[in-house]
């Protein structure tokens, strides 16, 4: 996959050593200049000066065939301009964008972005799920009402020592990936959830609401 | 009318004593208290300080009751964003956004929004200017 990741701050750099430990392609692009000569040092090639929201110039480079384009700068406003020029006039198939308001989530997918990533209500959650366990924190916000929450079984939870087959979960709703210890179970119809497992789960709103009346 | 705007730069300070001396209601939003000294003195204009792109701040300037939003700040992307919300949250009948860079003024054209590109005003000016110098 080749993915073009916008703003070099911390947020941005990770990304790009993420993605490029599982193999992909990444260019990181960051406007300011004296930001920009540091992160040369350190990453070589895969970082390029430049203005996100212009990425005319980019695209003598290739930039035109990214599949996915992350908008991670420290500003809302940019991050929304950024995904909609790249979808506009650049035809990039994905956007996502950081999102430091968690209000505007929403209004920005409304608005056409693919997806949104909000640190402030990720980390918000984590909070209350230490105070309150069993809840389902939301780790991507999808188009229409769609996430992806996490959430972790207890030890008297519902869904744990039966297959999930077996398990009456609602419409609207599918388990993706378990995260059991250090390992990802992809999970099948005979797969046993345990006490402790954190399960991933994409949703629509209705199904995630339905599940946690359920099993939360 | 109801008028709120956002940025009290000199273009937005200038429109806003203009409405007010022609009877409009207008509210004017900046991140910087100090922007305001460009409005009159002992004007009626109300006086939100904060971000426009935030909606409690945008309502407290009293945009759910506005027939229109004009976004001056400095920046573009500040100003895209605001009259986008302007127009699809709070469902703003006239809205426009000032665009100075061109590309990004007819991308966001093309999607439907209102800009003014002062960008592409000034070069036609010029333009017209230098031709007619031509002509002579």
């Amino acid at each position: 996959m080749y993915v073009i990741v916008v703003g070099g701050g911390q947020v941005g750099i990770n990304l790009l050593k993420l993605l490029q430990a599982e193999g992909h392609e990444v260019l990181l692009v960051e406007k300011e200049s004296g930001r920009y000569s540091q992160l040369v040092e350190e990453l070589g090639e895969s970082v390029i000066l430049g203005d996100g929201t212009e990425l005319g110039t980019l695209m003598d480079t290739g930039a035109n065939r990214a599949d996915v384009l992350v908008a991670a700068t420290g500003a809302d406003q940019d991050n929304l301009i950024i995904c909609q020029m790249a979808k506009i006039l650049y035809y990039i198939p994905k956007t996502i964008a950081r999102v430091n308001d968690p209000k505007n989530e929403e209004m920005f997918q409304t608005l056409g972005v693919d997806a949104t990533v909000s640190a402030t209500r990720i980390i918000g959650s984590l909070i209350e799920e230490k105070i309150d366990p069993g809840l389902a924190i939301p780790l991507m916000a999808l188009k229409g009402g769609v996430e992806i929450f996490q959430t972790q079984l207890s030890a008297d939870s519902l869904l744990i020592d039966k297959k999930i087959a077996k398990l009456k979960l609602p419409e609207d709703f599918i388990i993706v990936a378990i995260l059991r210890g250090n390992d990802v179970v992809i999970p099948k119809g005979d797969t046993v959830l345990q006490a402790n497992d954190t399960v991933i789960a994409l949703a629509k709103k209705e199904g995630k609401e339905a599940f946690q009346k359920l099993f939360l | 009318m109801k008028v709120v705007i956002l940025g009290c730069s000199k273009i937005g300070a200038l429109l806003a004593n203009w409405l007010v001396s022609q009877k409009h209601e207008v509210s004017v939003i900046d991140v910087d208290v100090g922007s305001f000294r460009r409005l009159d003195k002992e004007t009626h204009v109300r006086q939100v300080v904060g971000m426009g792109i935030d909606y409690d701040i945008l309502k407290k300037a009293g945009i759910e009751k506005a027939e229109a939003f004009v976004a001056v700040t400095n920046s573009d992307n500040t100003n895209l964003t605001a009259a986008q919300i302007a127009q699809s949250k709070f469902n703003i009948p006239r809205v426009i956004a000032r665009v100075r860079d061109p590309k990004r003024a007819k991308a966001f054209e093309e999607i439907g929004l209102n800009i003014m590109c002062p960008t592409i005003w000034a070069a036609e000016e010029l333009k017209t200017f230098l031709l007619k110098k031509e002509s002579r």
